[in-house]
């Protein structure tokens, strides 16, 4: 229900963004102020809620501590996992940051009423009755690292290949960029490895979402949503690439014309670019309102930036309160009697 | 908060990092004008409308290149009926005789590396070389 | 256990496949077995919280306050702006679903709700709701749902139905932390005074009298006597266990189930034993006679109220440092919220052990050392005179409980003391040990017994662990360092995997250890006699 919405309101934005491409009153709308204001919206919406999380304490030092803590010199301890110093804090964040550290610990667990597999040992005698058949097991699960991974990535890549059309002179670089990507100059234009890698884990999230029962059903509406636009947006990109050439060159004077505050609309521009073009402002501007904040989030996360030095220094709490404790004194008082009877000291006789 | 002032310096970096591509801009004093490539003075029309031929002359050149080279075909029809020899360098170069101010201007801003020229040969740079 | 105790075979019928309508639907049955008493208005009363009445969750009218719904988004609101952790979580989860199946509760009962997404859903629902612009326009479109009393019943329900393990925090791509979410759920929920007394009840009993058991000092006094009178029966000698006195160098903590409960007790020899042998100057306090702090299971002003304590017990009799026990939750507030809440503890000295001189500086500021790191140091300098044969009755194992392994990174600590006291050693598979470890279920605040099936249900993946390594190697004893651990796995155990005893580790150490003046022992500290000495009497 929530993928089939959502995937109708995506389409329906792709339609406005046609028929906004079609016509040429509309163009610069779709050409120039909706970008423009995609653009101002994730800037200023990003900074909004940067800046929020910003301001609010972090009271407690709480890393949650993935290894052996730093604690007698001879036992080693795990200077990533369970950092002690910002340079061990610094590497577990790139590792989270660019390699999903976490996820690639996922496992499935599920119980099972499979008799134990040969070559386990042999099982001790169970007591009667016991239901020594059914028991949890784990297997590895690596795809969803894998497709996030693959996804995050390609997606960074194609971002930096669009630079062509942002940069003029066009760096050498973007070009040896392209050139890599597109090293085993497969078809004519050359497919990109970073497309097919892009669709593919875009593929898969999709097909994951909807199809095992558990994501399904905490899935919201703006999962899918968020994964329909991209996949929109991807799929508008592949077209004008592969298949209904756009003219490039009328596009670049478009992007220039919006990164040099000097806007033009040229015309003979296809539909299909207003389509992408408007995908793109639509997950600009709904960037800053929505999950996909955790680009920014996960650098923030207390339980992994923070350094396991607990015990070591002394961690502030801008807002401690003072609170009712029950003093030595008061407890002294009430329990005199009892104290004395059993011949504790007391502070006052 | 201490890390306050670092999140927000971080913010800062990643906004000019975004905004990079107006830097430079800026810097390399980039406008929207786009690129002039030099027409020819002989002719006035080309094989397709102008505005088929900016979006997808390369698609029209690589069917040209696999009806000769992969099916021995050597002439191709207009959809207006014309017809006219399937050849880079014997029909397009003919009239776009200059390479560097006709091809490369819009390659070059566009940020393309045509692989025509692996194996077609730029006239000028034969004239250039002497031979 | 109660005869309506479903049967292993009824447990393990356990469906993954999320039935019924949306989890957006927010009604929850309180079936018997599976949630917890309402906590008695005396001790809310006691403890001067919000809201003391009689109720219990299956009731229909929850007698809330008239503006409960008020109280509620004002502590939202209010959390919000003070823990980046809760605002941040709020924010930026993707629902990736890489924790659903890392929670014992969802492995053990397959409510989707248990879930540690979704467990937080229930309340990022309110907060899309009140708090997000999308929420507001959008409503249960984009997941946003009206606080209303059912939903006040299902948080009630699911957040007394996680362990705050963090196991799920580290799985998390972003580390989100279900325990920070839990926690302040628990915060928000005893606002308007849903409570459950397992918590309140220690709670009270702490903040009046000292420990969770409401053990008075003269009690105290009376549970130390008898068990330096009971090592004296098992080993010949006399041991010292000063309470109250001024002047020692270190206060030692521990949680009071160690001096009550069974088998904590022979942990408790196990330390005197130690302490004695070693000649420590130390002192234990019937004021600061609990180290564990139910606090953690209530709120953040809660866990400072009660840990205040220790600080100021250390101070009052002017001690140089502090020792901790074997407690688990104990040590997730000593090592990561003590120094914070109640420090700085410059009236401390860095700890140093007298005995090898090491100096614990991974300690400097909280000025408390955990036992574990204590006594692998001393045996680490050869300072302790250990017969390992006399724990070759244990075939052990170790259990990493939740806040030392994923709190503290207290891992090799216990296992070097273990190898160094007993012979027969074996692992649980990988994932179900050190930071992957599996709660016992029962931990938080949720080990009583009418919550019996879901503590079942949820100590299953570790019991299940258990099992494997009892018929692959012959475990025989599972060791843990958590009071909890030791109160809730025995019948957790005798449940999925009898046959397996429970023990700390100091208990390993009372054992091997050579006392100078002992008498010819043969019996371990439970009584039961040393392997060796069965043997001997086999062959007479």
């Amino acid at each position: 229900m929530n993928a089939l919405s959502s995937l109708v309101v995506v389409l329906l934005l792709a339609g406005v963004a046609w028929v906004g491409g079609a016509l040429a009153l509309l163009r610069p709308v779709f050409g120039l102020a909706v970008p423009g204001l995609a653009a101002g919206i994730f800037l200023v919406g990003v900074a909004t809620r940067v800046v929020g999380w910003a301001r609010t304490p972090v009271p407690f030092r709480i890393p949650t501590t993935c290894g052996q803590q730093r604690s007698l010199p001879w036992i080693k301890a795990s200077w990533i996992e369970c950092p002690w110093t910002r340079s061990g804090v610094v590497v577990r964040m790139a590792l989270e940051v660019l390699l999903f550290r976490s996820l690639f610990r996922n496992t499935r667990g599920a119980i099972t009423t499979e008799p134990v597999a040969q070559g386990h040992g042999t099982p001790a005698a169970a007591p009667e009755g016991f239901p020594r058949a059914a028991r949890l097991v784990y297997g590895e699960q690596k795809w969803l690292w894998l497709a996030a991974l693959a996804f995050h990535w390609s997606f960074l890549v194609v971002l930096l290949r669009h630079l062509r059309f942002f940069l003029e002179p066009a760096p050498a670089l973007v070009g040896v960029l392209a050139a890599v990507d597109g090293f085993f100059q497969v078809g004519a234009p050359v497919v990109y490895a970073a497309d097919i890698a892009l669709l593919a884990a875009l593929g898969y999230l999709l097909v994951r979402r909807s199809s095992d029962p558990q994501v399904r059903y905490l899935s919201l509406f703006q999962d899918y949503f968020a994964l329909h636009l991209l996949l929109g947006l991807v799929a508008t990109g592949v077209l004008m690439r592969y298949y209904v050439r756009p003219d490039i060159v009328a596009i670049k004077q478009l992007t220039l014309g919006l990164v040099t505050f000097a806007p033009v609309v040229p015309a003979h521009v296809s539909p299909l670019f207003f389509v992408h073009l408007f995908l793109l402002s639509v997950l600009l501007a709904y960037f800053p309102f929505s999950k996909l904040m955790h680009m920014a989030g996960v650098f923030l996360s207390p339980t992994r930036n923070l350094a396991n030095t607990s015990r070591m220094r002394r961690h502030v709490n801008p807002w401690n309160p003072p609170v009712k404790v029950h003093t030595y004194e008061e407890w002294e008082d009430e329990f005199r009697d009892k104290l004395e009877a059993a011949g504790l000291p007391v502070e006052r006789e | 908060m201490r890390d306050r002032h670092a999140i927000i310096a971080a913010l800062i970096v990643f906004f000019v990092v975004l905004t990079f591509p107006i830097w430079y801009a800026r810097a390399a004093g980039t406008t929207s004008r786009g690129p002039e490539p030099k027409l020819p003075e002989t002719e006035k029309t080309c094989v397709m409308p102008v505005e088929y031929m900016r979006a997808s002359h390369m698609k029209l050149l690589l069917t040209w290149r696999d009806d000769v080279v992969r099916r021995n075909v050597r002439t191709w029809i207009a959809p207006d009926g014309k017809s006219y020899k399937a050849s880079l360098s014997g029909t397009c170069l003919r009239c776009h005789a200059n390479k560097a101010e006709f091809c490369d201007r819009c390659h070059t801003y566009a940020g393309v590396t045509p692989y025509c020229w692996e194996c077609h040969v730029d006239p000028a740079s034969i004239k250039g070389s002497g031979t | 256990m109660a005869d309506q105790t479903p049967s292993p075979e009824q447990l393990t019928q356990v469906d993954y496949r999320p039935k019924g309508k949306s989890w957006l639907d927010p009604h929850v049955e309180f079936r018997k077995g599976t949630y917890c008493y309402s906590a008695a208005p005396k001790n809310l009363t006691y403890l001067g919280l919000p809201n003391p009445r009689q109720w219990q969750p299956f009731d229909q009218d929850w007698k809330l306050p008239p503006d409960w719904k008020d109280i509620i988004l004002a502590g939202m609101k209010e959390r919000l702006d003070r823990y980046r952790s809760f605002r941040l979580f709020m924010d930026i989860c993707v629902r990736c679903g890489a924790c659903a199946d890392k929670c014992h509760f969802y492995l053990g009962s397959g409510d989707p709700k248990n879930m540690p997404v979704l467990r937080a859903e229930l309340i990022r629902s309110v907060y899309r709701r009140y708090f997000t612009l999308a929420g507001r326009l959008l409503g249960s479109t984009v997941g946003a749902r009206d606080l209303t009393e059912d939903v006040l019943k299902e948080w009630f329900y699911y957040f007394y139905q996680c362990t705050e393990c963090r196991r799920c925090s580290v799985f998390c791509p972003y580390g989100i932390d279900t325990a920070e979410i839990t926690m302040i759920g628990r915060e928000l929920l005893t606002l308007v005074g849903c409570n459950i007394n397992w918590v309140i009840e220690p709670a009270a009993n702490c903040f009046r009298t000292g420990n969770h058991l409401g053990i008075q000092p003269h009690g105290f006094k009376d549970s130390i006597d008898f068990a330096v009178d009971e090592l004296e029966e098992i080993t010949g000698v006399r041991v010292e266990a000063p309470i109250n006195r001024k002047g020692a160098e270190v206060l030692f903590v521990m949680p009071s189930a160690d001096y009550f409960g069974t088998p904590h007790y022979y942990t408790l020899l196990g330390y005197l034993a130690l302490f004695h042998e070693i000649g420590l100057d130390y002192t234990l306090s019937a004021f600061a006679s609990e180290g564990g702090n139910f606090g953690l299971f209530t709120s953040h002003e809660m866990i400072k109220r009660l840990n205040a304590k220790i600080y100021a017990e250390a101070k009052r009799l002017g001690v140089k440092w502090i020792i901790g026990g074997e407690c688990g939750h104990m040590w997730r507030v000593m090592h990561q919220y003590m120094d914070t809440m109640n420090g700085p503890a410059d009236f401390l000295e860095v700890p140093v052990s007298p005995i090898t001189h090491t100096r614990f500086d991974h300690a400097a500021s909280t000025r408390m050392v955990h036992i574990c790191e204590f006594t692998a140091d001393l045996i680490r300098h050869g300072r302790l005179k250990l017969d390992v044969s006399r724990n070759d009755h244990w075939n052990v194992t170790f259990h990493d409980s939740c806040n030392p392994a994923r709190a503290m990174g207290l891992i090799e600590e216990p296992r070097y003391i273990i190898r160094n006291t007993c012979r027969t050693f074996h692992e649980m598979p990988e994932n179900t040990i050190r930071e992957q470890t599996f709660c016992c279920g029962s931990g938080s605040g949720l080990g009583t017994d009418e919550n019996l099936e879901m503590r079942l249900r949820g100590g299953f993946p570790r019991a299940n662990a258990v099992r494997y390594v009892r018929d692959k190697h012959g475990v025989n004893v599972l060791a843990c360092i958590c009071a909890i651990d030791k109160a809730t796995l025995p019948p957790l155990l005798e449940y999925w995997s009898p046959g397996v005893d429970v023990a700390g580790v100091h208990e390993f150490v009372g054992n091997a250890l050579l006392m100078k003046g002992e008498r010819d022992r043969t019996t371990d500290l439970r009584g039961e006699p040393f392997a060796s000495a069965k043997e001997d009497r086999a062959h007479a």
